[in-house]
Order: C-alpha cells, then structure tokens, then sequence
C-alpha cells in the first residue's frame, strides 16, 4: 500500500480507443492494492489488475487533463484523460510501481484468498497428476523407465525430478549427455505413442561447437531409437532456422552431426527466436491499434509483422512431427537452444495433434503442465511477471495457444473447449492470481513453496467448465483421432477474439455459441424440472394434496438461473461469456458504437463536397 | 435445331480427375444442347451433370493419343477431364466452346428446363410489382402507384410500377424522365415507417456542361422531400472528380441551388472494369495453393476486394443511419442507376427492415432492387473470374452484394432466416441457371422473351420444402432492431465458403453445421416439454 498515493480520482475520462473524434466517458477512478478500478456514469465497471499492466504511458499535458495510456498483457488498451496533471502524476508512478513487483512474494497469487479451505487447496493442485498421465500414455513399460537421477536437481536445474528415459540407459550414459547439452537438458521422453511405440523426445541443443562429440549423448540417441521396436531410425527435429544453428557453433553449441549419429535424419524447422517473435507482435499491435485503419493498412501490417508466417511455421513443425510418428512410426528427438520455448510449442502441438485426451479441457491443462511448466517454460521470465530484462520477455505461449485456436477454427468438432477457454488460461498466464504459472521451472516454484501459499488455477477452471465446452465436440468421430491440419496460407486468419478481445465493438454482435450454450442449459434446466416435478407429483400424490403442487411448480418455474452463480476465480470485468444475459441483446445496436457518424465528420475533412449531417453544415464546390 | 451444328463430337470416354477430397469418375462423356454429362454407368451417384452455361473458360491440352480438357466453371469450381483420342478431345472441347457461350436468351436452358415438382407460371403471384407499393400505402398516404412506364416506353430498364410522391403526375414523371440517364427518374424504393423518411434511386442527371436544370424533375424531389420530413441527402456512388467527368459527357449530379433542401455526399464505389479486375485477382490468388504466407497476404490486399467489401457495407450503414437516427430521405445514384446505385439502396434495406431479413423477404427484396429495378444481369454475370479476353460489360456488382450480406450474416447470426447456402445459390444462379429469374437484362427484356410464362421461377424452386436444410439459418430469430454491423478491418473476412470453396478439402465445417441443425431441432422437440 505503501506504493498508493492517490486513491480516487473524479471526472477522469476514458476514451473510445478507436473513435477518430475522441470520443470518451467520464466517470471515477480508484486505485486499489491490487487492481485499478474506472466506473463510469453509468455504472459500468473496467477493471484492471495491476499485473496485467504491460506499459504505462504519460502523455503530454493537453487543454483538458493529462492522458495517461495503459497497455496490457490480455491486449487491453485504456486511455484515461486526468483533468489534474498532480493525480495523473500520482496514479502513474503508482501504477509503475505496483506492475512491476521485484519480488514473488509480491504477487497477487501470496495474497489471493478465494475462502476456500486448506484440504480443498491441497486438493486443487493435486487435481494435474503427470505420473498418472505417463501411465495413461503406457509408460514405464518394457523399453522406458522412470528415472530417479535428477530427483536432487542436481543434473538439471530446470528439468522436473521425475523423468522418463530408454531402459537401456545407465545413469553415466545420462550424466555425460547432460553435460553435452546447454543447459544439461538432456534427451527425455515427452510424449509417448502407444499404438506405434514411438516418442516424442525433447532436449537442448548440443555443445557440439565445430567437431566436439560425446559418446554418451550418442549413445542416449541410440538408446531412444532402439527403444522404438518398429522403427530402427529416429529424426532430430531442430526448431531453429539453419542460420542460427550454424551461428550458435561459434559458440561451442550447435546442432548434431549426422556422421555421428546411427541412424538418425536431422531436419530444421525455422522457427523464429524469441526476439523475433516479440518485436512481430509488437508490430501487429501497432498496426491494429491505429484509429480509422483501412482494409489495405490492415493486410499490409499483418503481411509485414510476420505473425501469420511465424504461426503457420509452428504449426508446420507440429505436423512434421505428428507425420514422422503416425506414418513412418519413428521417433522424434526435438530441440531448439534451450530447449524451453520453441521445443514446448512443437512437442505439446503435436502430441495434441496425435492424442484426443489433449483436446479435452482436463486433457488440455495436463498438456500445459507437462509440456510446458514442468519442463521449465521461463513463465516468469516470458509473461514478465517481475521487474526484470524486457529482452526475456515473448509471447511464445500466446502463439502456442493461437496455434491451438486455428486448429479448433479447422476442426470445430474434435475440441472439448472453446475459444473462450484459450482466452481464460491466456488470461492467467500474466494475472499472476493463482501459482501455475510463476517461477521459470519447477526447482524454483518448489524453493517458493507455491503450492503451500498459493491457489492452483485449474481446478477454478473445472468449477466453471460450463463456459468453455464446445458444443460441437463429437469426442466420438473416428475421423479426428489424428488431426491433420491444412496449412495452406489462406486457412490463417488474425485472432480479432484474442488481440482486440476487449475491443467490443469489433465483435460480432451476437454468438451462436452463445446461444447454444444456452439452450443446453435450458435443456439441462427443464429435464431437471421435470424430473423434481416428477418427484413432487408422486409425493403429492401421496399426500393426497393438490393445492400445494399448484403453488410449488408455478413457483418453479421461474428459478435462479445455474448459470449465474458467481465463481470466485473471475473478476469481474471478465464476464467472456455472460451466459445468463437476454441472448438476443444486440451489442452495437447502437451507431453511436460503430463509428460510422465520423465517417462522415472524417469525410468532411478529407473531402470538400461533403455534407456533415450532425451540424447541418454543407460545403459544396461545384 | 441449331444445337446440333456444333456438337461435333458428341461421345467419348473419360476420365475426370479429383478435386481435393473427391475420387476420380471415370466413364463416357456425352455432350448434350445444355449439359456435360459424365456417366460411370448405373446411375452412380458420383455421375457429373454440368451446365454448360456454367462453363466460363475452356483450356485444352494435348498429350499423345490422349487429351486434357480444363473447364473452369463459372461457380469457380475447376474441373479436369482426360478424353481418349486426340480428334475427341478437341472436338469436345469445341463443341463446349460454342454450346456454353450462346448469346440467345430464348434457346438457353430455362426455356426447356421442366422440373417435375413445379409449374410453369407458379411463381407469377410470389413477388407481384405492386405488392411493395401495398406495403406502403398502410402505412402513409403520400405515395402512389404510377403506371407511366406501363408500355416501357419512359425508361427501358424500369418495370411497369413505380411508387411516385402522390401529388406528382405522370407527365411530370415523364419530364423528369427526359432529363435523367435512360430515364430513371427518382422513385420510391424504401419507406422507413418508424420514422416516415425514405429512400429513392434513380440515374444521374443529364446536367451536362452547361449545367442544364429541369423542372419538373426539381419538382418531383421537392415533392418526395416534404412527404419524407424535408431535409434530403443525395448519396452519390461516384466521386466528386468523377461527376466532374461525367459532366463532360452530358450527366452530372443535382445543384445545391436548384434542389433546395437536398445536400450532397460523395461516396465513391467501385464498379465495372476495376471490379471485375479484382474479383479475377482475388479468385487467382484463392486459386493457387503454392502461395506463402506473405505472397497470400499481399495479394489479398492487392485485388482490394475486401476494401470494395467495406466501403459497400460503410456506404450502406451511412445511408441507414441517415433515415434512422438523423431523419433523413436519401436519394441514391452514380451514374447509371443500375449497379453501385442497387447496391447500397438494397444493403441499407437489410440494415434498417427486419422484413427484409426473412427468406420470403429477401427473396422479394432481390425482386424488387435488382431484377425489376433493371439490374443488367445477362451483362454483367455473362462470364465469371476465369474468361479470358477482354471483358466487356462484366462486373460482379450482385456478388460484392452477396458478400457484404454474408459478412452482416457472419456478425448477426441469428437475424437473418437464410444462411450461406441461400447466399452460394444465389451466385451460382446468377452466373448459370436452369430458371429464367436472373435472365435478361430488364423487366422489358424479359416481357419480350416471354420469361414469366415459358420458364421456370427460381424462387419456386428455392422455396421447396426439401431446400429448407440448406438454404436456411437454423437458429434465426427474428430480430426487430436495426442491423449495425462493425465496418472495422478486423471484423470483416474474406468470404471462404465462396472463394476457397473449391481449392479446400470439404470442410468439417460442413458437418458442424449439419450438427447445429442437429441441436436445433433436439432442441424443438425438447421445447414443449
């Protein structure tokens, strides 16, 4: 609190952020611990959580206040105009304070309290078990074994304790391809095919450099290759462009040599760095966030940010990756440099391509905790949940979670979840509410001691699964048992509910699976009235009374809707999918939300033979 | 029978090669006066029944004893047949050259189509000319049905009803006639009761250079204005440059000091030859799968058919919200009156009237602002996005329509009561029709070809009930507001059911639209309960 020193401010405005004529609502500003809270005239409320608070701007002082531009990390873009420059000052250095803590300890996830009791916490983040889910896959078994050599930490800092290697291999054979490899992630099971006996391996790159070999690491890729009965070769799957595979020999790093190796076909994918991929979606959003942009700006931005290229190319490398295991029945090693960003996109992409279990919602967050927190995604260091390097910081698993969106987009019947369940788990990535997701590897949220102070977020998720189903899902359909996607450019399109998700009037104005949803959920409602009615009338009729049952069912005709009952885990401006509200309300049924009056007004300007119909004010020229 | 002179080669045997998802046919070719037809032989479902009508380009190739014929069709689908003997294959592909680009409307298909389950003249009574003006007099009293035009003899391209203000007589329309492009004078097309504004259309005014001015035409809008609440606003589909040209040229755009009370808006579309060029753009650039992500993208924006997309829809809602929120009558023109012009006068109909939103209603809209108001569809869809030559009166003005339909569709989806099958049916009807609705050029065309009474109505055939499932949105629900659509890039989309139609693989999405009927009509049962 001490950071707070202002806490309300009146009359502040908000403007429409794509309102060529500054358009705006004024109304009240608070500053709470935790969140900043704008409450408009009309009762209205935004809130924002200091967390999500990406960047804070002050503009400079204009006639009717000081702007001051809030960007966030669910791609938020407020743009308040405090009248007095002292509170906009105040607020801001708040605001810089408050979202950028130095400490874990700092976070939101130590002092969140959603009363729930302690057994029901320790409960909450038992709810993801990954020894269960290496048994669901069919290991250990003959040719893969658990191994207990990293359970002190002491071979890989970053890796998790419990890991899966070939059966064949001896613990020296582990300790000296871990010291080959940056970072001492060594080659470990990430997924494992039963029907064709082949994995999914992950690892880093090797420190290779120009000539350097190591026997053990050579010997844990043949390892891996025999441990796969159908097929004697395996591939490496390099994620890195070439270039950057051959610069990181400079380095004493690099790639494997195939003379070295028995049996295995090294490919590259190209992926981008990290850097990359920040500086593309930078320029998207730069593009998107322009007032009056117009259909060719548009294409253009989206052309020249790359974001579209670099999403297809992820998804390329997954289907690389599902093709080799499916047809070919061999197994994949796939690293990237360390092995954490571009490693977690592909394994994780293509074992959901490969396995149902990952396209339903428990199934989902399982293939989040394996794939990328227990493997140790910097979570911390990408989302930028501390003050830190701003260079650490990408949208790696934004892009994991679009490319997932194009594959619900292609195949609307094979996923259990919906958009609005991408958007929630994106959501909490950066809230830094609940423990999932803080720290950089398991070793560190151990030494943080999240799961005794704080909440797991995926049991949360499971209270309120109603709002993520799809209700198209067919879990039934033998068809999607493998998905193979079309990558072709014209099936890529930009993610409008992910990056402008706060920007309602972009929206359609109505959702048909809103409307689905909620007509499963009068279903669900009236068979559960009938089946009570049903009840009572056999109880009635035992008590031989009917002028009770009149009044009991008309009463129950109109009860409280399921659907309304608040769940803890939501704030509240994040109603995605307000179930309950009049399903036929029309959002833009206003023109006053679509802009088209400064159409003409921007016309106007633009144009001298202009009529603008608001002030009756005509110019002609001929 | 003319036919018969070039069919040359009326058999062969043939292979048709797959689409994407598909499996080859192989079996005898025939070519009938109207139809390619490829059999495998007992009546196999796979059998390929093509209009040849719908063929717009012919490509032929040549490989030993053998040949390829590409037909690229005119719903932009692309068919490959490998013909055995090389003599076959050129005469084949000759004989589709002439049968599918026959100019005479009376020898085409409609005039011989006879379905079964329809009669001839059924559909005469569905959309009559006066119905609109009906609708119209319940509600106000300051509009009447002028027959003027009953011989076709003041405009060519009008039909023989017109809704005129009541104090204005035939005479005057007639003047005003003279002094408009082909004689479109202004008539009511869209009276808007929550408020009692209005909109009309008509050509432009044949001003000229010298800045002619016409009384009677002056009267005629002043008339209309103060049934519609006194301020007008002319909405002209040309830009300012543009009118300044077309003065040159005899036409011209209503003076402020001769229109007192109308003021003006310039709001440019684009319309034939450029538009045409951009259709073809668009559909090359859906047509070629070897595009990385970058080329699709810049090609996309390149053909600029999204920005025509846009600027149609923001056209429409400026218009729209003219009349509903300002109070506003809005008179509508380019310069001819019969593309760009429909256009915007039938988008902002869908906006603002939730009758037109139904699939009798659109139905009668398309009527009422495309076919009787003289939209030259025999003109402007004689050939789609393959034909090679130089293209002449082509332009998709009715497709660029359709699209800006499907994007409000795409934003409301529970407004309108037709869904994109009505939408891709409407496309291809228009290009390539066994019925005779999209024929000709105007209703005084089709009254001379005895269309009406010798062919069959499209719209008799949509309205079978068998067509329900794929014509219509199963989870419409009527919705009395006004339609405000986002006109934002970001909420527009390139329309894939129609475009990558044919280069993508059937869709799953197909089958999750069959499932939403599915949950639909559970639904139904499960209501009463």
């Amino acid at each position: 609190m001490e950071h707070i020193r202002t806490t309300k401010v009146e009359q502040v405005k908000l403007l429409d952020r794509f309102s060529t004529s500054n358009k705006s609502l004024t109304g009240t500003l608070y500053l709470t611990a935790t969140h900043l809270l704008f409450i408009d005239a009309l009762q209205k409320e935004t809130w924002i959580l200091h967390h999500h608070i990406a960047a804070v701007e002050k503009l400079a002082l204009t006639t009717s206040g000081c702007p001051l531009v809030i960007q966030c990390k669910n791609f938020r873009i407020v743009h308040f105009i405090v009248p007095r420059e002292r509170d906009c000052h105040d607020i801001y250095n708040s605001l810089l304070q408050l979202s950028r803590q130095a400490k874990y300890e700092d976070l939101y996830a130590f002092s969140y309290n959603p009363k729930q009791n302690e057994s029901e916490r320790v409960q909450g983040w038992q709810l993801i078990d990954l020894a269960e889910e290496y048994r669901r896959m069919g290991v250990p078994n003959l040719n893969w074994q658990l191994s207990d050599a990293n359970r002190d930490y002491k071979i890989c800092e970053t890796y998790p304790r419990d890991l899966y290697v070939p059966r064949i291999v001896s613990k020296p054979i582990i300790v000296g391809s871990s010291k080959f490899r940056s970072k001492g992630r060594f080659p470990v099971l990430s997924y494992y095919h039963q029907d064709k006996e082949a994995a999914i391996c992950r690892c880093s790159q090797p420190l290779s450099g120009f000539s350097a070999r190591c026997l053990e690491d050579e010997h844990m890729l043949q390892a891996i290759s025999k441990a796969n009965p159908s097929n004697r070769y395996m591939y490496v799957m390099d994620t890195r462009p070439k270039l950057n595979a051959m610069a990181n020999r400079a380095a004493g790093k690099g790639y494997e040599n195939e003379d070295n190796y028995s049996n295995i076909r090294f490919q590259f994918v190209g992926i981008e760095n990290i850097h990359v991929m920040r500086s593309s979606l930078q320029k998207l959003l730069e593009v998107n966030g322009t007032k009056g942009l117009s259909m060719s700006d548009f294409f253009s931005g989206l052309e020249s940010s790359g974001w579209l290229r670099h999403i297809k190319a992820v998804l390329d490398a997954a289907i690389f990756l599902a093709k080799a295991i499916v047809v070919e029945s061999a197994s994949v090693l796939v690293h990237c440099s360390d092995g954490w960003d571009r490693t977690s996109q592909v394994c994780s992409l293509g074992a959901l391509l490969l396995d149902s279990y990952y396209r339903t919602i428990k199934g989902f967050m399982v293939l989040i905790e394996k794939d990328w927190i227990s493997f140790g995604h910097k979570f911390s260091d990408r989302c930028g949940h501390l003050d830190g390097d701003p260079k650490e910081v990408s949208p790696v698993f934004t892009q994991f979670l679009e490319c997932v969106w194009h594959l619900t987009e292609q195949f609307p019947q094979a996923f259990e979840y919906n958009e609005a369940f991408l958007l929630q788990i994106h959501e909490h990535v950066h809230s830094c509410q609940f423990g999932n997701f803080l720290g950089n590897c398991q070793k560190e949220r151990e030494d943080l001691k999240l799961k005794e102070k704080t909440y797991s977020l995926w049991p949360f998720l499971l209270d309120d699964q109603e709002k993520y189903l799809n209700p198209f899902y067919s879990p039934n359909s033998q068809k999607f048992t493998v998905l193979e996607p079309n990558t072709v450019p014209f099936n890529f399109k930009f993610w409008r509910n992910m990056y402008h998700q706060f920007d309602r009037t972009m929206h359609p104005r109505q959702s048909v699976l809103k409307l689905i949803m909620n007509m499963n959920d009068q279903n669900k409602h009236l068979e559960k009235e009938i089946k009570e009615l049903e009840s009572k009338i056999k109880h009635q009729k035992n008590r031989q009374s009917d002028t009770i049952l009149t009044k009991e069912s008309l009463r129950s005709v109109h009860p409280d809707s399921p659907a309304l009952k608040p769940s803890l885990c939501f704030k509240k401006e994040q109603i995605l999918l307000p179930v309950n509200d009049a399903i036929r309300t029309i959002e833009g049924s206003n023109t006053a939300d679509n802009r088209y009056s400064e159409y003409a007004e921007e016309f106007s300007k633009t144009e001298p033979a202009v009529v603008n119909l608001e002030y009756g004010v005509a110019r002609m020229t001929c | 029978m003319e036919f018969s002179e070039l069919i040359r080669t009326g058999r062969a045997e043939a292979l048709l090669l797959p689409g994407p998802g598909q499996s080859p046919v192989r079996g005898t070719l025939c070519i009938t006066s109207h139809h390619l037809l490829l059999s495998a032989g007992h009546g196999s479902p796979s059998d390929l029944w093509l209009l040849l009508r719908n063929v717009d380009a012919v490509e032929k190739r040549a490989a030993g004893n053998s040949g390829t014929i590409t037909l690229k069709c005119k719903d932009l689908n692309v068919l490959q047949l490998e013909i055995e003997g090389l003599e076959e294959t050129l005469d084949i592909a000759g004989s589709i050259e002439a049968l599918s680009s026959l100019e005479s409307v009376t020898t085409s298909y409609p005039f011989f189509y006879r379905p079964q389950s329809l009669k001839l003249g059924d559909a005469e009574d569905l959309h009559p000319p006066d119905h609109f003006y009906q609708q119209v007099a319940l509600e106000t009293n300051g509009w009447r049905l002028s027959t003027v035009n009953r011989d076709f003899y003041v405009c060519a391209s009008y039909p023989t009803a017109l809704v005129v203000p009541r104090g204005i007589g035939d005479e005057v329309l007639a003047r005003s006639a003279r002094f408009r492009q082909g004689g479109r004078f202004p008539v009511l097309c869209y009276y808007h009761s929550i408020n009692g504004t209005v909109m009309l259309r008509s050509s432009q005014p044949l001003q000229g250079a010298n800045r002619r001015r016409c009384a009677e035409d002056e009267e005629l809008l002043k008339a209309a204005l103060a049934q519609g609440g006194g301020r007008g606003l002319v909405l002209d589909t040309r830009s300012a440059q543009a009118v300044k040209q077309a003065r040159i040229t005899g036409g011209g755009t209503e003076a402020k000091a001769a229109y007192p009370g109308w003021k003006r808006l310039h709001r440019p579309l684009e319309r034939g030859r450029p538009l045409q060029d951009s259709f073809v753009r668009l559909v090359e650039a859906c047509t070629d799968p070897s595009l990385s992500m970058d080329r699709w993208l810049s090609r996309l924006d390149g053909c600029r058919w999204l920005t025509h997309v846009k600027e149609a829809l923001t056209t429409a809602c400026l218009a729209a919200q003219g009349m509903d929120r300002e109070g506003v009558c809005i008179l509508v023109h380019g310069a001819e009156g019969t593309d760009a012009t429909l256009l915007v006068t039938s988008l902002t109909q869908l906006i603002l009237d939730p009758k037109c939103r139904t699939l009798r209603g659109f139905q009668s809209l398309l009527e009422r602002e495309w076919i009787q108001a003289g939209h030259p569809f025999q003109q402007r869809c004689a050939h789609s996005a393959y034909a090679q030559g130089r293209p002449k009166h082509e332009a998709p003005i009715f497709l660029l329509f359709l699209d800006c339909v499907w994007q409000l569709s795409r934003q409301f989806p529970l407004s309108l009561e037709f869904g994109e099958g009505m939408l891709l049916a409407l496309f291809e009807h228009a290009y390539a029709s066994p019925f005779g609705t999209f024929l000709c050029n105007s209703e005084k065309e089709r009254y001379l070809c005895e269309v009406k009474t010798k062919t069959h109505s499209l719209w008799s055939s949509l309205n079978q009930s068998k067509e329900r499932k794929r014509l219509c949105n199963p989870i419409y629900s009527p919705n009395p507001l006004a339609l405000w659509p986002s006109v934002e890039p970001q909420s527009l989309q390139l329309w894939a059911g129609l475009f990558l139609r044919w280069t993508r693989p059937p869709e799953p999405a197909q089958e999750a639209w069959e499932q939403l009927w599915k949950i639909v009509t559970e639904k139904e049962v499960a209501d009463p309960l």
